[in-house]
C-alpha cells in the first residue's frame, strides 16, 4: 500500500511534466492556428502581415542573445570560483566561501532587478560609454548608449551574477572529484599548482563544466524579472547591446503583457511561453545527458 | 682531480638537481602566480555584487521600516501618501508559499522515498531524469501552466492565490525531491537491515527508521526549497494578480505578494506632489516602499536559509 503511494508520487511528477506540455499546447493552439490578420487585431504591437514565427523570431533572438552574453561573462568567473573553492582557498574557509556563493542564488530575482537598475546601471554607464566611444566600430558596441543604462549589456551582467552560483556549484563538485592520484602524479613530476589544475583537474572536469554552463544557460533563458525591470524593450534583430529599445526576451515579454491581455492575446502569450519551454527543455536535457553519460565512463569511483 | 672532488661534485650536482626540480623556471612560476591572482580575483569579483546588493537593500530599506509599514495595507493609499504598508503582501506571500509547501512537501518526500527505497528500472530512471529537467522549467512557464490549467476549469481571466500556489509547487517539487533524496541516501543500510531482521515490514521501517533518522535533513531540504520559491515573482504576476487590500483566502480572488509588491511599486515611478514634499506627500515613496519590502523579503529568505542549515547541524543524528 505504502509502496504504491510512493510509486504514485513518482508517476504524478511525470504526469505533471506531461501536463505542463499538454496544457500549454492546448492553450497555445488557437494562436498557432490563427491567421496573421486575427493575431494583428488581437495582440498589441503585432505588426500587420507577419506570421506567428515572424513575430516570435526577434523574441527568440533577444532571449538567446541575453543568455549567451550572460553565459560568456559568467562561465570564466564561475570556473575561477570553483577552482578557488576546490583547490586554492584555505581548506577551513572553503565551505563557508562556498556557502557565500550559494547565497547569490538565494536572492530573489526581483531584488536583482531593483539593484541592477538603481546601483549597477549607473555604475556601469561610464564603462558602456567608454566601450561605445573607443570600440564603437565593433557591432556589439555600436549605436547610442542608453542614457539610463537600460540596455542589454546591463541585463547580461545581472543575469551573469544570477547564474554564477549554479555554474559554480556544479563545476566545484566535478573539480573535487578529480582523482587524487592524478593530482599527486602531476605534483610528483614537478608541476606548479596551476599546472596541476591545467593538466589534471581541467581535462577531468571538462564535460562537467560544459554541462554546468548549459544548466546556467537554461536558467538565464527563463529569467524574467531582471530583464523586465532593466531592459527597455524593442522587437529588432539587433546586436547593439549598449543601446535601448533594441531587443526583448520571451519571458519578459510575457510578464509585461500578460496582466493586461485577454482573448486571443492570452493564447498568443502562452504560445510564446511554449516556445521558451521547448528551448529550455532542449538545453536542459542536453546538459543532463552530458552529465549522465559522463557518470558512466568516468573512472572516479 | 683530487680524491675529495667526486664528493663535492655529487653534493653540487645534487643541489643543482634539487634546484631544477623544486624551483620552476621563471616563465612557469609567473604563469602560476598570474593564475593564482586571477582565481582569487574571480572570487572577489563574485562577492562584489553580493556585498553591494545586501548593503543597498539594508541602507535603502531600513529608512522605510516602521510598525505602520509592517502592519498596514495599501488600501485607499494613492499618490505620494507615505502611510500604508505591506501587511497584505506579507500575508499573501505566507499564505501562497504555505499552500505551495502543503502541495509539494508530501509529493516531494514520497517521490524521494520511491526513488531511494523502491526505485529500480526504467520508471525510476525516467523519474530521476525528468525531475532534473523539471528543475530547469522557467518560472514564468510554470505560471503559464497553472493559469492554463485553471482557465480550463474555471474559465478565462481567473486570478486566485491557489493558482499561484500550484505554479510555485511545480517549481518547488523537484527541489524538495532532490534534497530529500540526498538525505535519505545518507541513512545507513545497517539500520534498515536491523529493522528487517526484527521482522518489521518495509513500510514501517521507512516510516519509523528511515524517516526518523533523516528528519533533520528533510526539514533542511524543505526549508531551502521554500526559500527558493518565496521570492518568485513572474509566476505570481501572471496567476495571482495584484490588490491593495488584505486577502488571506487563496480561493477567493486576487492577492498581493511581496515580490509582486516590489515590482508594482518600482513600476509606479515618482508621484506628483502639488505642494512639494511634505509629511503627507513624498514623491519617491513608491521606490522607498519597494526597498522596504525588498528588505523584508531578503530577511525572510536569509532566515529560511540560516534556520535550514542550523537545523541540519544541530539535529543531525550522529551515525557513528
Amino acid at each position: 500500500m505504502f509502496r504504491w503511494i510512493a510509486v504514485g508520487a513518482g508517476v504524478l511528477i511525470l504526469a505533471v511534466l506531461a501536463a505542463v506540455a499538454l496544457f500549454l499546447l492546448q492553450q497555445a493552439w488557437p494562436a498557432l492556428t490563427a491567421g496573421s490578420d486575427e493575431l494583428a487585431a488581437a495582440v498589441p504591437r503585432f505588426p500587420e502581415g507577419t506570421s506567428f514565427l515572424g513575430f516570435v523570431g526577434p523574441l527568440v533572438f533577444g532571449t538567446l542573445l541575453a543568455a549567451a552574453l550572460a553565459l560568456g561573462l559568467a562561465t570564466p568567473v564561475a570556473m575561477g570560483i570553483a577552482l578557488f573553492i576546490s583547490h586554492y582557498a584555505p581548506r577551513r574557509l572553503a565551505q563557508v566561501l562556498g556557502y557565500l556563493v550559494d547565497l547569490l542564488a538565494a536572492v530573489p530575482s526581483v531584488i536583482y532587478g531593483l539593484w541592477g537598475i538603481s546601483v549597477l546601471g549607473p555604475a556601469a554607464l561610464p564603462l558602456w560609454e567608454w566601450l561605445n566611444r573607443y570600440l564603437g566600430w565593433f557591432p556589439l558596441f555600436a549605436g547610442d548608449v542608453s542614457s539610463a543604462s537600460r540596455a542589454m549589456a546591463t541585463v547580461a551582467v545581472v543575469l551573469a551574477v544570477m547564474i554564477l552560483p549554479i555554474i559554480t556549484a556544479v563545476s566545484r563538485e566535478v573539480f573535487l572529484q578529480t582523482p587524487k592520484l592524478h593530482e599527486e602524479a602531476a605534483l610528483a613530476l614537478g608541476a606548479t599548482r596551476w599546472e596541476v589544475v591545467r593538466t589534471a583537474v581541467l581535462p577531468f572536469g571538462r564535460s562537467g563544466v560544459i554541462s554546468a554552463a548549459m544548466l546556467g544557460l537554461g536558467r538565464a533563458l527563463g529569467e524574467t524579472m531582471a530583464v523586465l525591470m532593466i531592459l527597455s524593450p524593442g522587437f529588432l534583430y539587433s546586436f547593439k547591446i549598449l543601446a535601448g529599445a533594441q531587443q526583448q526576451t520571451i519571458a519578459a515579454y510575457i510578464a509585461a503583457d500578460f496582466p493586461e491581455a485577454s482573448g486571443l492575446a492570452v493564447n498568443m502569450l502562452i504560445a510564446t511561453g511554449l516556445v521558451l519551454f521547448v528551448i529550455t527543455l532542449a538545453v536542459n536535457m542536453l546538459a543532463r545527458g552530458i552529465v549522465a553519460r559522463r557518470k558512466d565512463f568516468s573512472g572516479a569511483n | 682531480m683530487s680524491a675529495t672532488a667526486p664528493a663535492t661534485d655529487t653534493a653540487e650536482s645534487t643541489a643543482r638537481t634539487r634546484a631544477l626540480l623544486t624551483t620552476p623556471d621563471t616563465r612557469r612560476r609567473r604563469t602560476d602566480r598570474t593564475m593564482q591572482v586571477l582565481i582569487w580575483a574571480a572570487f572577489v569579483l563574485a562577492m562584489t555584487p553580493l556585498v553591494s546588493l545586501v548593503w543597498t537593500v539594508l541602507s535603502n530599506g531600513a529608512a522605510r521600516m516602521s510598525m505602520d509599514f509592517l502592519t498596514l495595507s495599501m488600501r485607499n493609499i494613492f499618490g505620494g501618501d507615505p502611510s500604508g504598508g505591506i501587511y497584505h503582501a506579507i500575508m499573501g506571500t505566507l499564505v501562497i508559499t504555505g499552500v505551495a509547501a502543503l502541495i509539494s512537501v508530501p509529493v516531494g518526500i514520497l517521490t524521494a522515498i520511491y526513488l531511494v527505497e523502491y526505485g529500480k528500472g526504467a520508471l525510476a530512471r525516467a523519474v530521476t531524469f525528468f525531475i532534473d529537467v523539471m528543475t530547469g522549467i522557467p518560472s514564468i512557464v510554470a505560471g503559464l501552466f497553472a493559469i492554463s490549467l485553471f482557465t480550463l476549469i474555471l474559465g478565462p481571466a481567473v486570478r486566485m492565490g491557489i493558482i499561484g500556489a500550484v505554479a510555485l509547487s511545480v517549481l518547488m517539487i523537484p527541489v524538495v525531491v532532490r534534497s530529500c533524496e540526498e538525505m535519505l541516501k545518507l541513512v545507513p543500510n545497517d539500520l534498515r537491515e536491523a529493522s528487517y531482521a526484527l521482522g518489521v515490514p518495509k513500510w514501517l521501517t521507512i516510516v519509523k527508521v528511515v524517516l526518523r533518522t533523516s528528519v533533520a535533513g528533510l526539514t533542511t531540504g524543505v526549508l531551502l526549497a521554500v526559500a527558493r520559491v518565496i521570492g518568485e515573482t513572474a509566476p505570481l504576476l501572471v496567476t495571482v494578480g495584484v490588490t491593495d487590500s488584505i486577502n488571506v483566502n487563496p480561493t477567493d480572488g486576487r492577492m498581493m505578494t511581496l515580490p509582486v509588491f516590489i515590482y508594482r511599486q518600482y513600476m509606479q515611478g515618482t508621484a506628483t506632489c502639488p505642494g512639494g514634499e511634505s509629511a503627507t506627500c513624498v514623491p519617491d515613496i513608491a521606490m522607498q516602499s519597494a526597498w522596504g519590502a525588498a528588505l523584508v523579503l531578503i530577511v525572510m529568505v536569509l532566515a529560511l536559509n540560516l534556520v535550514g542549515r542550523l537545523v541540519n547541524r544541530w539535529f543531525a543524528p550522529t551515525l557513528r
